[in-house]
C-alpha cells in the first residue's frame, strides 16, 4: 500500500523541516555551491547538479559540489537576509529573488543579466480532475459552478497560490471586459468553491489525492503532470486551460555570498547551465517549459498551446499585484471578508 | 530539640556560591527567554499604538482568536479530565505494559508535530479510518474546528499527566483508606480528600495544555482546512505575516498571544499560592 515515491518523500520532507539541505557527494577541499531553491524543486535539482558537476568537471578539469536548500521561496529568502550564504538562488517567485534584490545582495539589474528575465524556464496554471473529468472542467468559468469544489494552497501563503489566484482574475477580466462588478463576483464565487487552504503546493496535492478532496487541483502545470506520472495516468487527468498566466522561475547569483565563498564563475556557470540544451532537456523532463528551440520542438506534444497572461502586462508587475491583491487588507482580504 | 542537632548546614548548599549560581540562572533565562521577547517587543516599538490596534484588531484575525481559544479551551477541558484519568491509572495500578503506556504519553512531545498533524488529517479525513466510520454520523472531525481541537489535545495531553502523575504518587493510597474509614463514601473521598491535593497540579497542567495550544502550529495546519473566519488559527495569521515580509504585523499579533498567555500563567500563580496556603490551615 505505501510505495516510497519522490513526491510523497517530498510532502514528509517539507512537514518535517522548512528546510533540509541535501549534499551532493563531494571531497573536503572542494569548492561547493549552496543553491537555495524553492519547495518542490527538490528532485528537479537532484537530477541536475550531478550533470552540472559532470559538465563543470569536462570544461575546467575541477571538481565540485552542489548542495542544495529547499523550503517555501519567502522563507528561503528570509534566510539568505539572515545570514545563509548560499551563492545562487533558484524560486518560483519573483518577489523573493527582488526582496534580496532590494536588500543588495543579488544585482539591482539581476533580471536583465540573463536571457528571458533571468528566468531560464517557465510553466504556467493548470488543473488535475479526477478520471475521465465527470465534472467537465475545461476553463476557469467552470471552477465558479456552484457544484465544482476546487482545492489550491493558499494565496497569503504560497506563490503556486497567487498565480492560481492571478490566473482566474486574468481569466475574469477577459471574460467581463474589464467590468470590475463581474470581475469579484466571479472571484468571491471561485474563492468560496475552495474545500481546503493548505499552506503550500505539496499539502494541496495530499488533500487532493490522498484526502480525496475537491474535484480540481489547481497547481503548475509542471507539478500537475508530475503528479499524474506518479499517481497513475489512469486515474487523473491533466487541464490546460484556454488561458492562464505565465509562471517565471527566476534565478541569480546571490553577489555578497558568492564573493565571500569563493565560487562566482561557479555560480554563473550553473546558472548558464540551466540555459544549456542538457539543462533545458532535463527541465523539459520534469515537465516544464523551456526556451531552448530544439529542445522545444523535441517536446511539443507535451505542452499544449495557451494563451499566458503576464503578470507584468495585466496587474502592473508583482510589486504592484502584491500591493493591489495580497497585501494585508487589499483584494484578497476584501474579497474573502464576510 | 533544635538545638541538639549539629549545625551542619548553615547556610551550605550543594551546588557552589549563592552568587555564581543565580547569575548563570539569570543569564540563561536572559539568552534563551528575555532576549527574543525583547526583540518581539522591540519590533511593535516602531509603530503607533493606533496602528496596532488596527493590525491586532482586524475581522479575520479576531475571527482566528475566536477560533483558537475555544479550540484550546475545548481541547484543555478534554485534557484534563482524561490526563487525571490516565495519571490515576498509571500511578494507582499495575498492569502488564503499564511502562509502555507510561512511555507514549511523551509521545506527543518527541513527534514532530507536523507529524502528527499529517496523521490525524489522513485518519479523519473523509477517506481515512476514523472519518469514514464518523462522516457518515454527520460528524465531520478533519478541516472543521473539531479537528483544530483534537490536534490540540494530542500535542498537550503530556502536559496533564506530567504534572499531576508525581503528586499523585506523593499521595499515600493510605490516604484514601483513611477517608473510608472514617465513613466517607468513594465519591466523597475523591472529592473531599483526593482531588484537593491534585488541584494545584491539575489547573497548572491544564493551564499549560491551554496556552501549548495557542501557540501551536504544525500539528493544526494539516488538519485545520485554514478557511478564513472559520478554521484559520492565530498561529496562521502570523505565519502569513512573515511571508509577506510584515515583521511587524507578526509581532503585533504575536504579543496578544503572549499577553493571554502570560495572563494566565500569572493568575494560575497566583491561584495556586493562596489554595495552598488554604489547603495547610492557613499556615502557609
Amino acid at each position: 500500500m505505501f510505495k516510497p515515491s519522490w513526491i510523497r518523500r517530498g510532502i514528509l520532507a517539507a512537514a518535517l523541516g522548512s528546510s533540509v539541505v541535501v549534499a551532493t557527494p563531494a571531497l573536503a577541499q572542494e569548492r561547493e555551491l549552496l543553491n537555495s531553491s524553492y519547495d518542490i524543486a527538490r528532485e528537479l535539482f537532484s537530477a541536475i547538479n550531478p550533470d552540472f558537476i559532470a559538465h563543470w568537471e569536462a570544461e575546467h578539469g575541477e571538481s565540485v559540489g552542489v548542495q542544495q536548500s529547499h523550503g517555501g521561496s519567502s522563507a528561503q529568502a528570509r534566510a539568505i537576509m539572515q545570514g545563509l550564504r548560499a551563492d545562487v538562488v533558484t524560486y518560483n517567485q519573483v518577489t523573493d529573488v527582488q526582496v534580496l534584490a532590494d536588500a543588495g545582495l543579488v544585482a539591482e539589474e539581476w533580471q536583465s543579466q540573463l536571457p528571458n528575465n533571468a528566468s531560464p524556464y517557465y510553466s504556467t496554471t493548470a488543473f488535475l480532475v479526477r478520471a475521465g473529468n465527470p465534472k467537465g472542467i475545461e476553463s476557469w468559468d467552470d471552477l465558479a459552478r456552484e457544484d465544482v469544489s476546487i482545492v489550491f494552497p493558499n494565496p497569503k501563503t504560497s506563490g503556486n497560490g497567487r498565480y492560481t489566484y492571478l490566473a482566474a482574475w486574468g481569466f475574469a477580466e477577459q471574460a467581463f471586459d474589464g467590468d470590475e462588478e463581474q470581475i469579484h463576483d466571479f472571484m468571491r464565487t471561485f474563492l468560496r468553491n475552495v474545500a481546503v487552504f493548505d499552506t503550500g503546493g505539496r499539502g494541496a496535492t495530499t488533500s487532493f489525492i490522498e484526502r480525496g478532496l475537491g474535484d480540481v487541483l489547481i497547481s503548475f502545470e509542471s507539478e500537475v503532470n508530475n503528479i499524474r506520472g506518479e499517481y497513475g495516468s489512469d486515474d487523473y487527468e491533466v487541464i490546460v486551460p484556454p488561458v492562464s498566466i505565465l509562471a517565471e522561475f527566476p534565478v541569480a547569483v546571490v553577489e555578497d555570498n558568492a564573493e565571500r565563498n569563493g565560487t562566482e564563475d561557479l555560480a554563473r556557470g550553473y546558472l548558464d547551465y540551466l540555459y544549456s540544451e542538457a539543462g533545458q532537456r532535463t527541465l523539459a523532463g520534469f515537465n516544464y517549459r523551456v526556451h531552448h528551440e530544439a529542445v522545444v520542438e523535441e517536446f511539443a506534444e507535451q505542452f499544449p498551446a495557451t494563451e499566458l497572461l503576464r503578470v507584468e502586462e495585466v496587474f502592473g508587475g508583482w510589486e504592484q499585484a502584491m500591493e493591489d491583491h495580497f497585501a494585508g487588507g487589499a483584494l484578497l482580504d476584501q474579497l474573502q471578508r464576510r | 530539640m533544635s538545638l541538639a542537632l549539629p549545625r551542619l548546614t548553615g547556610r551550605r548548599r550543594v551546588l557552589p556560591g549563592f552568587g555564581l549560581s543565580l547569575g548563570i540562572s539569570l543569564m540563561f533565562v536572559s539568552l534563551v527567554l528575555l532576549l527574543p521577547m525583547t526583540s518581539l517587543v522591540g519590533q511593535l516599538s516602531g509603530i503607533s499604538l493606533a496602528e496596532y490596534w488596527a493590525i491586532i484588531s482586524d475581522g479575520r484575525v479576531v475571527a482566528s482568536y475566536t477560533v483558537t481559544i475555544g479550540a484550546a479551551a475545548l481541547a484543555a477541558l478534554v485534557n484534563a479530565a482524561f490526563g487525571l484519568l490516565l495519571a490515576w491509572v498509571l500511578v494507582r495500578y499495575e498492569f502488564p505494559g503499564k511502562r509502555l503506556l507510561d512511555a507514549l504519553m511523551d509521545l506527543p512531545f518527541a513527534l514532530p508535530t507536523a507529524v502528527a498533524g499529517i496523521t490525524l488529517a489522513t485518519l479523519y479525513a473523509g477517506s481515512g479510518w476514523m472519518g469514514r466510520l464518523l462522516e457518515p454520523l454527520g460528524l465531520q472531525v478533519a478541516y472543521t474546528w473539531v479537528g483544530i481541537a483534537l490536534a490540540m489535545a494530542f500535542t498537550s495531553i503530556p502536559f496533564v499527566v506530567r504534572t499531576v502523575q508525581p503528586v499523585l504518587e506523593d499521595l499515600p493510597q493510605e490516604v484514601d483508606e483513611a477517608a473510608l474509614t472514617l465513613g466517607a463514601s468513594d465519591a466523597t473521598a475523591f472529592r473531599r480528600v483526593i482531588l484537593p491535593h491534585l488541584w494545584p497540579a491539575l489547573v497548572t497542567g491544564t493551564g499549560l495544555a491551554f496556552v501549548r495550544s495557542l501557540g501551536e502550529f504544525g500539528a493544526i495546519i494539516f488538519i485545520a482546512g485554514n478557511m478564513p473566519y472559520e478554521t484559520e488559527i492565530t498561529a496562521l495569521m502570523i505565519f502569513v505575516k512573515l511571508q509577506e515580509y510584515d515583521y511587524v504585523g507578526a509581532s503585533a499579533i504575536a504579543s496578544v498571544v503572549l499577553m493571554v498567555s502570560l495572563a494566565l500563567l500569572l493568575a494560575i500563580n497566583i491561584w495556586q499560592g493562596h489554595f495552598i496556603k488554604r489547603l495547610h490551615g492557613g499556615r502557609g
